[in-house]
């Protein structure tokens, strides 16, 4: 994998393309973008974009591999699926942003800071330890996910809020102590395991 | 001159009032009625109450059969309404317009009813007038009636035409220069689909239309051919054709298909591209070739033989540019062609890197999308994009250009470098641009305002016709033969000649070859009108033709140069009318400055004799009269239109259609001026490049003249603002009646015309 993380690719050539297509969710409809940028002015984020997404498909066929995986612009994409129901070539633009950003986080290329990556790694290691959100922990750990400081002053901010989500018991407090979960757990992480298994295998191959 | 012709058949004309359609509740039928015995002595006046009915058409073919009429003035609704009614044979028919020209056109109220009745008076005046001086057409007694068909050029286009007209049932003659058939087209590899599911290249189908076509017993094929001389007319064209041998046949054609076809822009002129600096540079016409050579296998490079890993087709290469001697249009089939060739690669190993460079991707025709889509499958790559330049590197080439949608200078590195150069017609001379004594003279004297007239080349004529205007067929813009792409294709400036495939306009072979089923049917379609003595497109049908009294003419050769459709030849310094090139505009009519040019239906008189007939009101009744020539096909039309939906307009006006601007004699506005008329408003349809005239420079011609008409006017000391020339569309439903208005404010503004007697 750490190969992968800085092939050398050819302009314009097919080569990051095929790589796109063979890893990349939905990564087979990148060649069908005909460049109308129609999803462009459709996006609500569109002016917060690096590039847009027709402008991400242009990069993966013009070879701008470096680029496309360590841009922040698929991790911005909020899946409002504006863009996939207006696109006239049909292409899921929506999934494949976050294929993307997936593969781009999977080769350790996505950028290290970015918010919604943050989140997203967040998210999983709180939801796959027991199989159930956390919503608790996942409050927490947000607030102090800048350091211990600021963790309390994000914490001391939403005081009330958080009271009063308990009070109407939309906040449990004793999930601190582990929280609930699936029944078989560790069966839940040998699936996971065996999934992660599989795709490295897959990632290996098409080196 | 028309006393002669009306002595030849005693007149007698029957004038028509109908009461029908509001016409007797708002006008005074009697009065009426009065008018056309007593004014314009009609031998014959009926009133009816609904004239288009079966009761009223019969009571006028009555008259036509028992009472000896043979000379009918209509007074109902416009020339362009009910004409299946007022449909008689053998006689003259002129049409009073009471309907849209009249009361539709003024308000109903006490006060416009004196204006109105004048207006219906003069109208009724003006149609017996008119029929007076016409005669009834008798036809081209010239008529000639070959049947074969000539087609000139043996590729798609000609074999098309040929194969579909043999089919009809016509014998053709084809002449190819070269020493094979199919053209262009036949040295292609594959063709771009015609047909569902538009995924791959497919069979070229030349091979099958050449086999079609040496099958057929209705075709003579002459190959290494040329035309070394075409004269005539349709239904009798008469053409030596030299062939391989040094001998010449000489065969008689009705009508001609000119499928001549194009060129490839010459990519030497294309420095920046490399292209003859580098082999492995090359225009799609040779990467064809090179795939033929590779027959299935994979394409190899031709300078060195290595099979080809990647490539770039650079589109619009010459093309689409304002750049002096490169082409500024569109040649339609190149981005689908570069799509089909991509696939050239693509089918045979889908790991070569293959990318066309687009500054706008554009595959027109039903399947275009479809294939552009099936190209984008199989991996070919659509940059958009400018390129700069091409570079030889150490292995190959290197492409540089600037990427539109990432916005920045870039290159690529390819093994060949494919070029899209456009089509550039194959017409032959460009007669326009062989300076005529005469234009000379007029350039001299436009100054500055003429246009720079194009550097004559000298080229190979293609069909050296033996005509007054020179050896081909003139050309509207950039090479191309002059037609209207839309309203009227195939059609040339020489009746009877069609043009089709890309010497026509640019396209590919599917077009070229939907294209020259249209011509040879409108080849046909020529050599039957020519046949019945007939006028083609657009007065399709008409039986007049052109008369001029010889005795009169002084040999001033204005006619034989203004002809838009070279009809007319020189003859011992006269001019030689052929009848069956004729489209009945008359141009020559209009220009003739001795006036000895007439149609027996339309002519200086009928129009004359309408202007000066009308009741010219004194200078102190405060009513002037604005002259309206109107163009039938495009200003008449929209002044009907305005009728119908009751836009008003001044009650001065008095319109008279004209069959083309160009047709207007300069004699009509000094004798309107004479007569007293306060205005005169010439309309005619656009000019120029984008012309919608149908004659294609009638209405260039009339505007020329008009410019000239100042110094007429200065003559009787009148001012310039009383005669205007518009150019106006069918479409100017509301603005044609806004010109006749504000002449009307402008006479108000500077006064009567002294001309009042």
């Amino acid at each position: 994998m750490s190969d992968m993380s800085n092939a050398v690719v050819e302009k314009y050539h097919n080569d990051f393309l095929k790589e796109v297509e063979a890893h990349v969710e939905e990564g087979e409809w990148v060649k069908m973008c005909m460049q109308c940028g129609v999803c462009a002015g459709s996006c609500p984020l569109g002016p917060h974009w690096a590039h847009p997404p027709q402008e991400i498909f242009m990069m993966i066929r013009a070879g701008k591999r470096e680029e496309v995986l360590s841009s922040d612009a698929m991790w911005m994409c909020t899946s409002c699926y504006n863009c996939i129901v207006r696109c006239p070539r049909g292409l899921p633009i929506t999934h494949i942003m976050h294929g993307l950003a997936h593969y781009a986080h999977r080769l350790g290329l996505a950028p290290e800071k970015q918010p919604t990556r943050v989140f997203a790694k967040l998210f999983w290691d709180n939801i796959t330890k027991t199989g159930r959100a956390n919503e608790l922990k996942m409050g927490l750990s947000l607030y102090f996910k800048d350091g211990f400081g600021n963790g309390i002053k994000e914490a001391m901010k939403n005081k009330a809020l958080g009271q009063a989500m308990m009070k109407t018991k939309r906040l449990n407090p004793m999930e601190i102590l582990g929280g609930h979960g699936v029944k078989d757990k560790s069966g839940l992480h040998a699936m996971l395991a065996k999934a992660r298994e599989i795709e490295d295998a897959k990632l290996e191959q098409g080196k | 001159m028309a006393d002669e012709k009306l002595s030849a058949e005693k007149p007698k004309i029957g004038a028509y009032i109908c009461k029908g359609c509001g016409l007797g509740e708002r006008l005074e039928g009697a009065q009426l009625t009065m008018i056309a015995e007593r004014d314009a002595k009609a031998h014959l006046v009926r009133e009816h109450d609904f004239l288009c009915s079966e009761e009223g058409v019969k009571m006028i073919q009555d008259d036509i059969d028992n009472e000896g009429v043979n000379r009918v003035a209509i007074c109902a609704c416009s020339r362009r309404a009910k004409t299946e009614a007022f449909r008689f044979e053998g006689v003259a028919m002129s049409r009073a317009n009471l309907r849209e020209g009249v009361i539709w056109v003024r308000p109903d109220t006490d006060e416009a009813r004196e204006t109105t009745e004048e207006m219906a008076a003069d109208y009724v005046r003006m149609a017996v007038w008119e029929v007076k001086f016409m005669t009834p057409p008798k036809g081209n007694e010239e008529a000639a009636c070959q049947r074969d068909i000539l087609v000139v050029g043996g590729g798609v286009s000609g074999l098309t035409a040929a194969l579909e007209a043999a089919r009809a049932g016509y014998p053709v003659t084809l002449v190819e220069k070269s020493g094979q058939l199919g053209g262009k087209a036949g040295q292609a590899w594959k063709a771009v689909p015609d047909r569902a599911p538009y995924r791959d290249p497919v069979d070229t189908g030349v091979a099958d239309l050449i086999q079609a076509c040496e099958a057929d017993d209705n075709i003579t094929i002459h190959l290494n051919a040329r035309l070394t001389r075409t004269a005539g007319a349709p239904g009798r064209f008469e053409a030596d054709i030299s062939v391989e041998s040094g001998t010449t046949v000489t065969a008689r054609f009705g009508a001609i298909v000119q499928a001549s076809g194009y060129e490839d822009f010459d990519a030497n002129k294309l420095p920046g591209l490399g292209y003859g600096k580098n082999p492995d540079v090359v225009t799609q016409q040779e990467l064809e070739a090179l795939a033929r050579a590779a027959d299935g296998g994979p394409i190899k490079r031709p300078s060195d033989g290595k099979i080809v890993s990647s490539v770039a087709f650079i589109q619009c290469a010459g093309q689409r540019s304002n750049k002096e001697g490169l082409l500024s249009y569109c040649s339609g089939h190149c981005c689908a062609t570069s799509i089909k060739q991509a696939m050239y690669f693509k089918d045979q190993n889908p790991d070569i890197d293959t990318n066309i460079l687009y500054r706008d991707l554009r595959t027109p025709g039903s399947g275009g999308e479809d294939f552009y889509r099936s190209g984008q499958e199989k991996g070919v790559t659509f940059t958009k994009a400018c390129v700069d330049g091409v570079e030889a590197t150490g292995d190959g080439l290197k492409v540089r250009f600037e990427d539109l949608i990432l916005d920045q200078e870039t290159e690529e590195q390819v093994d060949l470098v494919v070029l899209a150069v456009g089509q550039v017609p194959n017409a032959g001379v460009n007669i326009d641009a062989v300076p005529l004594e005469d234009e000379a003279e007029d350039e001299t004297e436009q100054g500055a305002e003429a246009k720079p007239k194009e550097v004559f080349v000298p080229v190979e004529s293609i069909l050296n016709l033996d005509y007054r205007q020179g050896p081909d067929l003139p050309q509207l813009v950039d090479g191309f033969t002059d037609s209207h792409f839309i309203c009227f294709p195939y059609e040339t400036r020489r009746t009877g000649i069609y043009a089709t495939g890309p010497v026509r306009r640019p396209m590919d072979i599917i077009s070229a070859r939907e294209d020259a089923t249209g011509a040879a049917l409108k080849a046909i379609q020529a050599v039957a009108n020519a046949a019945a003595g007939r006028a083609a497109h657009p007065r399709s049908g008409d039986l007049s033709f052109p008369h001029f009294r010889k005795e009169g003419c002084t040999q001033c050769k204005r006619c034989t140069v203004e002809c838009p459709f070279g009809a007319i030849n020189e003859e011992d310094g006269y001019p030689q009318f052929n009848e069956s090139r004729c489209r009945r505009c008359g141009t020559c009519m209009g220009a003739c400055p001795v006036r000895v040019i007439s149609f027996e239906n339309y002519s200086v008189d009928t129009v004359g004799q309408q202007l000066k007939n009308i009741d010219i009101p004194d200078e102190f009744d405060e009513k002037p009269r604005i002259l309206v020539l109107a163009c039938e096909n495009d200003a008449y039309p929209a002044l009907d239109m305005a009728g119908m939906n009751h836009i008003e307009y001044s009650a001065f006006a008095r319109i008279i259609p004209v069959r083309c601007l160009g047709s207007v004699n300069l004699i009509w506005i000094t004798d309107a001026m004479n007569s007293g008329y306060d205005g005169v408003i010439l309309m005619g349809c656009q000019k120029g490049e984008n012309y919608q005239c149908h004659f294609v420079r009638g209405s260039e011609m009339a505007h020329q003249r008009m410019s000239k008409v100042d110094d007429t006017l200065q003559s009787l000391s009148l001012e310039p603002e009383r005669v205007a020339t518009y150019e106006v569309a069918i479409t100017d439903i509301e603005r044609a009646p806004q010109l006749i208005n504000e002449m009307a404010e402008t006479i108000e503004r500077i006064g009567m015309s002294p001309f009042k007697f």
